[in-house]
């Protein structure tokens, strides 16, 4: 295939790769495969555009990310501190740490748990650790999807988990992607492999944080596999800052009987998407996909949530809740596919949003594909916004206008804030979230209309 | 205590929605008021305009307590001078905890005072005892606010706060509408219990039967948004047996 010109949006990350080929160190054979198949995937795809009629694309316009330049593999530095500042903390997890992209063994704190593999994924696939060959990009990367093309054409390292049958692991596993302070607008793109074996119990926090005060591209894809009756919760927290682009993917496989649960909390970038598919691939398995997003001045904020029913007896939730001001923009995009065979499936969508501001819009698209017959399946969503009558309790009770306001709003959120259960995970995001909510109730006119 | 004069307000925003057509009323120290009144009398209106509520306006007439214009007061603000509304329908509030509202609230007040807020330790001893006081059950209390709660545990939790906020004026909402005689004996008991030279009542009621476990000094009848006849507890009674046809007679051909 020969393209007399490449197209402006191509072009522009084409030099990156040639000096990704020439300077990595990551050799290995099939690698360099993979990565020229995914190069040549996303070549031909560019930056989705509205324009193509292209229905994941019809409410989130990425033009402002398809006409910036971004520079790549510029790495700066970071300390322990900031991160600790930045992001969720405990001493007790074994954390990863990777930098713009790169496992950086000093900041991570790897306990030395037994069962538990974790590392750089540079290594893994260097040394072949585990399935990691058969793994890597199965599920994310040779498909026809631009972030995941684009994300795969550039492994080069990244965090590798594997926790080993039958462990049951205490303390979680939290991956923290972090973006180093740079003047620079700069491309990184996060890569996470994480082989759950058979009876496995974990808890994994994946946490993006971003020290940069310019524009930062992320674009990170993770996968995961979810061995035979293990249990997976899941944590993700998207802490990009305000002028970033965040294209986030997430895919599960699951085997029988396992039960994934995930939970995020986005509440950063300019254009932010969080897209997860979990594949229901054994009968028994059992997802539940939760998350709270909140949005102002002019974000964007995308949940792309879908879940394939491919085998029998398999049962799946989403159930998301935002909070819109100023004028933001969130989507909800759930999906629920069952398959033919997939008979006694159960699938719940419910997408709530409080909206803030007049100026605030959300397009909530909840959709059930079924094939099957004998299925149980709901969906829902809604938008509302506070009432007076609401307002008027609390403030009859003496509460003040503005405390009465961000009470109500933080009650809103509670319900999903309580689902992220580690300690220190927990009081983090309720932290930011009483952070921005005065954020959000400054740009909000709703509030007490009736 | 309380000093109504001539109150007209009609609904905000709506022509010719006068509600309160001339409402004079004196609440003394210590005493308790019953409003009793046929349906779309005003009753709620008034009880609701007293406490603020911005889905009304005054549009002529005053209001004072302790001696100080409250009109121009928001609904947070009547409630740091001491004013209570438990309403006729709680509002439902998800994630909202009652321990950590009232919190809220007493802070506020303290704030407004520019006094001490109370320890999140003495907080929790006098909600505690106040739980326990009023009866209502411990895990509701830790649930979200009246949400899911049925109608006499929601009057329950109305109580819940009279006694932890301990205002000086109480104005309950048709808070017997609705319930059971079980659900009715616990909200009279919570205001019986309240009973003091210092803090006043409003009871605002279509029905006697409240008024059988609550004793009124002061029995109003309103109708068409005038108090057109005040007398003793004995009047209840006698609206209990002859309704309220007479007087909406004379004010239909008043009008």
């Amino acid at each position: 295939m020969t393209l007399a010109t490449l197209p402006a949006a191509v072009e522009k990350f084409s030099t990156a790769y040639e000096s990704l080929l020439t300077r990595s160190s990551n050799t290995t054979g099939w690698l360099n495969v993979l990565r020229q198949q995914a190069w040549s995937t996303f070549s031909e795809l560019g930056i989705p555009t509205k324009r193509r009629g292209n229905e994941l694309w019809k409410y989130t316009n990425l033009q402002p990310l398809a006409a910036a330049d971004f520079v790549y593999g510029v790495s700066g530095s970071v300390t322990r501190d900031q991160i600790k500042v930045a992001g969720p903390w405990d001493d007790a997890w074994n954390t990863i740490v990777v930098v713009d992209g790169k496992f950086n063994a000093e900041l991570s704190n790897l306990n030395g748990t037994a069962g538990l593999n974790a590392g750089s994924l540079a290594e893994a696939i260097a040394g072949g650790t585990g399935d990691v060959e058969l793994q890597l990009a199965s599920l994310a990367g040779r498909e026809e999807y631009a972030f995941t093309a684009l994300n795969t054409a550039f492994i080069d390292d990244g965090a590798y988990v594997a926790v080993i049958d039958g462990t049951e692991l205490k303390e979680p596993i939290h991956v923290v992607f972090v973006t180093s302070n740079a003047t620079e607008n700069r491309a990184s793109y996060p890569r996470l492999l994480v082989d759950a074996g058979a009876g496995t119990s974990l808890v994994l926090i994946e946490t993006y944080l971003n020290l940069a005060e310019t524009a930062q591209f992320v674009a990170p894809v993770v996968e995961m596999f979810a061995g035979e009756r293990s249990t997976i919760k899941h944590y993700r927290v998207q802490m990009e800052n305000e002028k970033s682009f965040h294209l986030g993917t997430t895919r599960i496989s699951q085997l029988g009987d396992s039960d994934f649960t995930s939970t995020s909390f986005a509440v950063g970038a300019s254009i932010a998407r969080n897209d997860i598919h979990t594949l229901l691939n054994a009968p028994g398995a059992s997802c539940t996909l939760h998350g709270l997003y909140m949005t102002n001045g002019t974000q964007q904020q995308d949940q792309e949530i879908s879940t394939t029913h491919a085998k029998p007896n398999c049962s799946s939730n989403q159930y998301y809740k935002g909070i819109l001001s100023g004028k933001s923009h969130a989507v909800f995009s759930g999906k629920v596919v069952v398959e033919r065979n997939a008979q006694k499936s159960d699938a719940t969508q419910k997408d709530l949003n409080l909206m803030l501001s007049r100026g605030a819009e959300i397009d909530a698209k909840p959709s059930l594909e079924i094939y099957a017959d004998d299925v149980t399946a709901s969906h829902g969503a809604t938008a509302g916004h506070v009432d007076r009558d609401t307002l008027f309790y609390l403030q009859s009770r003496g509460v003040s206008e503005d405390a009465a306001k961000a009470i109500l709003v933080r009650g809103f959120a509670e319900e999903m804030l309580n689902e992220f259960k580690p300690t220190a995970l927990n009081e983090f995001v309720e932290r930011i979230t009483d952070e921005r909510i005065p954020i959000l109730l400054a740009e909000s006119d709703t509030i007490g209309t009736t | 205590m309380l000093e109504i004069n001539n109150l007209h307000a009609s609904v905000v925003d709506i022509e010719n929605s006068e509600i309160l057509k001339g409402i004079n009323l004196k609440v003394n120290k210590g005493e308790v008021h019953a409003i009793m009144g046929p349906n779309g009398s005003g009753k709620s209106t008034l009880a609701n305009v007293l406490m603020g509520r911005p889905d009304y306006e005054v549009t002529a007439g005053s209001v004072v307590f302790y001696g100080e214009s409250i009109l121009g007061l928001r609904a947070d603000e009547r409630a740091h001078r001491g004013m209570f509304l438990a309403f006729q329908y709680p509002a439902e509030i998800p994630g909202v905890r009652p321990w950590q509202f009232l919190k809220a609230a007493l802070d506020s007040k303290a704030e407004s005072r520019g006094e001490d807020k109370m320890s999140v330790r003495a907080f929790s001893k006098l909600f505690d005892e106040k739980v326990e006081a009023v009866g209502i059950n411990p895990t509701l209390v830790k649930r979200s606010l009246n949400e899911g709660f049925s109608g006499g545990e929601k009057k329950r939790n109305e109580m819940l706060q009279l006694e932890v906020l301990q205002p000086s004026l109480a104005i309950l909402d048709e808070t017997d509408s609705g319930l059971d005689v079980d659900a009715l004996r616990i909200v009279a008991e919570g205001v019986n219990s309240m009973r003091s030279p210092e803090r006043s009542f409003i009871v605002v009621t279509h029905y006697q039967r409240l008024l059988n476990y609550i004793t009124p000094d002061v029995v109003h009848i309103l109708v068409k948004g005038k108090i057109v006849r005040t007398g003793g507890p004995d009047l209840a009674l006698e609206v209990e047996k002859d309704g309220y046809k007479e007087y909406l007679a004379a004010a239909g051909a008043n009008a």
